[in-house]
């Protein structure tokens, strides 16, 4: 392991680092503005970090890791959105919360562990990335202990995990019996040679759909979501739904175009299948809904589901509307879960639609965000979430999905009532007769950088939905970079 | 430069009205009115500036254009343009939005900066709608005037204004989405037959689409006619309108339903003119039928709002049937019946919003006899009730007779039963009119009549539409280039009746008989 090597994984080293001296800090003295300072400050260099190692890129390190500009996009989105949940954490965590120092600490322990899977290129670093997000999000779930419904969750989050977990190493065994290696290139290799049919690769590779389809939530493998959602406090939630659903695409991006999806038609199948379930069942449940985080959660599993239409679409297109449309979401989610935090009272989140009435009269920043968030999930224009919808239904329509992108498109229409619905609570004049407006918010003096943070998101939303060129071009190189790697020129891409 | 104008001000002008109500209500009206003020000037400088150029037949086919890249990833340029037809709108649209706002100036009361912010910011769609000359700026205007309007009514409406708004906006998005799967069918349609994948109208408009062409239709036509509206895609308007506060209600009849069929004008009749002959007969039948349903369900309202959102229904019904005669005369028709249907329905909706506001409450049943309490009210209203059913001299009859004219010379049939709308107009309009102001009063209702600020707004409306009604030709002669070309597809392609029987009338140019008749 030369010095390259080791400079390359630096975005690794920090959010590791970060983890460890985060450990001492808070054994030595246990101040909360101090571990939250540092931990913005690390999040800001691990950015940084990845614009330095862009120029090592693209490089093997090790049998474990490649790390060329594919994995390094997804780490900076992943390092830029820790720092935006950071600052929304320093607002939201209450003084008289216990252990909220080790907020950060397991934050950063889920970030190492996307940041190693999307920089996979071996069944091991990919099991390892898996265990380290979620041991850390077991924690970030369950932190808040007075709260009973976060234990809830966290039992509930830990039990499904580790369930899926088991899935996914005896695929992986499955295939190692069948292909006798665990780095993805020479299964892809060896796949070519195989007859398509094999069985226990197709099976090996199933299991490991499952294992994924836990962690990206996506129809049948969702039911956890909402429980977690509600249970876990706002910011972790937003780690769940952005960082951990990152690295999990990431790596299903690279993995299934490393092995070539388009050679298992039962594979194409299987996904277009959880594609469609995961739009139809998540705006269906959503509507029912009267909590905002329970929404929230089945629109996410719905996002998914148009994710996988993109990721379907295949060729350079479908990646490259995926990955837009992932840093779309994880935008729009980000600033969600934020105006929820900004809105939340120290004892309890704001959940119910009732806590969100006339939010926008009491407390017009926030639910601004909120409404913007909405807004772009729902897709209409000048928000990211316009783009992104734009983005994976051309690249449907030009893979000829016509089901898939019919779905889509009906199953949008049925999105947008429940986000009117959060719309219409918050513009609500408030109910008569409470002394104080409902939705309260943390303490006057610690709003700052949660505000900082909902206005950098506020900016990024209408950024992406007005001029996304520069987003589009740093992503087509990324597309570039994995297309390159894997598949000889020209046979990747649909689209001009 | 002087489209991003159009729109640069209202964007801007919201934005500032936003900012100045929270200082004082007033300022925001005031932003709101310089704002729509300087576009309506800024229309007119366009117009008598390009009026030579318009008469002329064979003039450039856009008399301004601007053009900016945006996304070149997908060849989306930032395209506005405008000719006759476009203009006509626009025009429109300043005239009806400022007057809009005029009307309901002591009628919203709180949050009067957001009100006029969502106001002006509803505007600069409807007239980005007009202007867009590339299909996915187009889309992006389409969606983007829904927000502004679903706001105006869920949060200034009447009382059941969260369904009516929620309604709304499932309805149109529903549509839109629909559209956007076509555009992009027709970008990748295009694009692998020529290399070139664009989104701009000049190119994609007038491809041959092959196989793939209802399909794309089916597409367009399911936005326009969800917004137009076409019976039974209607069901949206009568609680939208009824709910709405009067700006948004005169928004919603006098301008958002001409989105639809400028969209129907501009995109659908030159896609494909065998999928739209294919597809004319049903258009025709959708509009008689709105004709006839719009004004059987007018005449049977007991709230004043939805009985004149009802005859939105029937009007626009002639909006289609014209469009689909596939007939230049009937077209030129059509895009005077949008104007005049948007001046005399606006009327009618403020006359609603003013009684709303005096006497708090809707329901016609309540009302009667108010003519000696409000003489000026009830000479506005008759006015336009007359011209809501046609009355020779005023707008409307011109236009709709021309749709009626040229519907006769392609399909007689749905001619002859669509004049029936006609009388039924009559029956439906006198009965506005009656119900409100003659007769006993009902009850103690007093009606107070109306002050110098509406008499104004009445005024302004009742010259357009007596102007119109009188001399429609500045309006035809600004239009007519744009709609000939349009037209020309289905003249050139086929014969029609006119043709075959020898009669080589220069059909797409209306003008001495339009002098003649009107006048």
């Amino acid at each position: 392991m030369s010095a390259a090597d080791l400079l390359a994984l630096a975005p690794l080293w920090i959010a590791a680092g970060a983890a460890i001296i985060l450990l001492l800090l808070i054994s030595v003295r246990r101040h909360f503005g101090l571990s939250a300072g540092f931990s913005i400050l690390a999040a800001a260099a691990g950015l940084a970090s990845v614009f330095v190692v862009g120029r090592l890129a693209p490089r093997t390190v090790t049998a474990l890791f490649t790390v060329d500009g594919f994995a390094l996009f997804f780490i900076g989105v992943f390092f830029a959105a820790a720092l935006i949940i950071f600052l929304v954490a320093s607002s939201y965590l209450p003084p008289s919360a216990e252990r909220r120092e080790e907020f950060f600490l397991a934050a950063f322990a889920a970030l190492l562990g996307s940041s190693v899977l999307a920089a996979s290129a071996h069944f091991v670093s990919f099991v390892l990335g898996l265990e380290i997000l979620s041991v850390a999000l077991y924690v970030l779930i369950a932190f808040p202990l007075e709260r009973r419904e976060s234990i809830e969750a966290g039992t509930k989050y830990l039990v499904l995990a580790s369930a899926s977990a088991a899935f996914l190493l005896f695929g992986g065994a499955l295939i190692y019996g069948e292909t006798g290696a665990l780095d993805f290139a020479t299964w892809a290799a060896r796949t070519q040679e195989l007859p398509l049919s094999k069985p226990l690769f197709i099976l090996g590779v199933s299991l490991i759909i499952v294992g994924l389809g836990f962690k990206l939530a996506v129809v049948p493998f969702h039911i956890w979501t909402p429980d977690v959602y509600q249970g876990a406090p706002a910011p972790s939630a937003a780690l769940v739904a952005t960082i951990s659903k990152g690295g999990m695409l990431a790596f299903l991006l690279r993995f299934f175009w490393t092995i070539g999806l388009p050679r298992f038609p039962s594979l194409v199948l299987v996904f277009s299948l959880i594609a469609g379930a995961s739009m139809i069942a998540g705006n269906l449940l959503a509507l029912r809904q009267n909590r905002v985080k329970r929404i929230l959660a089945y629109s996410s599993i719905s996002h998914l589901g148009y994710i996988l239409v993109a990721f379907l679409a295949g060729g350079a297109a479908g990646l490259e509307a995926a990955a837009f449309y992932l840093v779309a979401y994880i935008i729009t989610m980000t600033a969600a879960f934020g105006s929820v935090a900004m809105l939340s009272s120290a004892d309890a989140d704001a959940d119910l639609l009732e806590d969100f009435r006339g939010a926008f009269w009491s407390r017009p920043g926030p639910a601004a965000v909120m409404t913007l968030a909405m807004l772009s999930l729902a897709g209409i224009p000048l928000t990211a979430g316009f783009l992104g919808k734009f983005y994976v239904a051309s690249a449907g329509v030009g893979a000829s999905l016509w089901a898939l992108v019919v779905i889509l498109v009906a199953t949008s229409v049925i999105g947008l009532y429940y986000y009117l619905r959060v719309l219409t609570a918050m513009y609500a004049r408030p109910r008569e007769g409470t002394a104080e407006a409902r939705p309260q918010g943390p303490r006057r003096g610690a709003r700052a950088s949660g505000a900082i943070a909902l206005v950098l998101l506020v900016l990024l939303l209408l950024w992406l939905g007005v001029l996304p060129t520069g987003l589009i071009d740093a992503i087509r190189t990324t597309a570039a970079a994995l297309a390159g790697a894997v598949l000889p020129p020209g046979s990747g891409g649909g689209l001009p | 430069m002087m489209l991003p104008w159009l729109l640069g001000i209202l964007v801007a002008g919201g934005l500032l009205a936003w900012a100045a109500g929270r200082i004082a209500p007033a300022w925001a009206r005031w932003v709101a009115v310089a704002a729509l003020g300087a576009d309506l000037v800024l229309v007119a400088v366009i117009w008598i500036r390009h009026y030579q150029g318009l008469t002329l037949l064979g003039a450039p086919a856009w008399l301004l254009e601007w053009q900016v890249p945006w996304i070149p990833r997908f060849g989306i340029t930032f395209h506005l343009a405008v000719d006759g037809l476009s203009l006509v709108l626009v025009a429109l649209t300043a005239f009806l939005g400022l007057l809009s706002v005029i009307a309901s100036w002591t009628e919203v009361k709180a949050r009067v900066g957001f009100f006029h912010f969502n106001l002006l910011w509803v505007l600069a769609g409807i007239i980005g709608v007009f202007l867009a000359m590339d299909l996915f700026l187009f889309y992006f205007f389409w969606e983007l005037m829904l927000v502004p309007m679903y706001f105006l009514i869920g949060l200034w409406g009447h009382e059941k204004r969260i369904a009516a708004a929620f309604k709304f906006f499932l309805f149109t998005q529903a549509g839109g989405l629909a559209m956007l799967l076509s555009i992009l069918a027709l970008h990748f349609v295009h694009g692998r037959a020529t290399g070139v994948y664009t989104f701009e109208y000049a190119a994609l408009i007038g491809a041959p689409l092959g196989a793939a062409a209802p399909w794309i239709m089916l597409g367009f036509l399911l936005a326009f006619l969800v917004k137009t509206p076409g019976v039974p895609l209607h069901t949206w308007l009568p609680d939208a309108h009824a709910q709405a506060p009067t700006a948004g209600s005169v928004i919603l009849a006098g301008l958002l339903l001409k989105t639809g069929a400028y969209g129907l004008i501009r995109f659908v009749l030159p896609l494909s003119p065998e999928a739209v002959r294919a597809f004319a007969p049903f258009g025709m039948a959708i509009g008689v039928a709105g004709i006839l349903y719009g004004a059987k369900l007018a005449f049977a309202q007991t709230d004043l709002k939805r009985m004149v959102a009802y005859t939105s229904v029937s009007h626009m019904g002639f909006v289609l049937l014209g469009i689909f005669a596939l007939d230049g005369m009937a077209l030129q028709g059509v895009v005077l019946q949008i104007v005049c249907h948007g001046i005399s329905t606006g009327a009618l909706f403020i006359v609603a919003g003013a009684v709303q506001e005096r006497l708090k409450t809707r329901d016609l049943g309540l009302m009667g006899g108010f003519w000696n309490d409000a003489p000026r009210l009830g000479g506005a209203t008759l006015l336009f009730a007359l011209a809501s059913l046609g009355l020779p001299g005023l707008g409307n009859f011109v236009a709709e007779f021309l749709i009626l004219f040229g519907t006769f010379r392609v399909a007689p049939v749905f001619a002859v039963v669509a004049s029936l709308g006609l009388i039924a107009s009559t029956i439906y309009a006198l009965s506005l009119f009656q119900r409100i102001f003659h007769g006993t009063k009902p009850g103690a209702l007093r009606l107070q009549d109306i002050g110098a600020r509406e008499v104004a707004v009445f005024a302004a409306l009742a010259l357009a539409i007596v102007w119109l009604g009188l001399y429609p030709q500045p309006v035809l002669n600004t239009s007519r280039t744009a709609v000939a070309g349009i037209g020309d597809a289905y003249r050139h392609s086929s014969p029609t009746p006119g043709q075959a029987k020898g009669a080589p009338v220069s059909r797409d140019d209306p003008g001495p008989h339009v002098r003649g008749e009107a006048r």
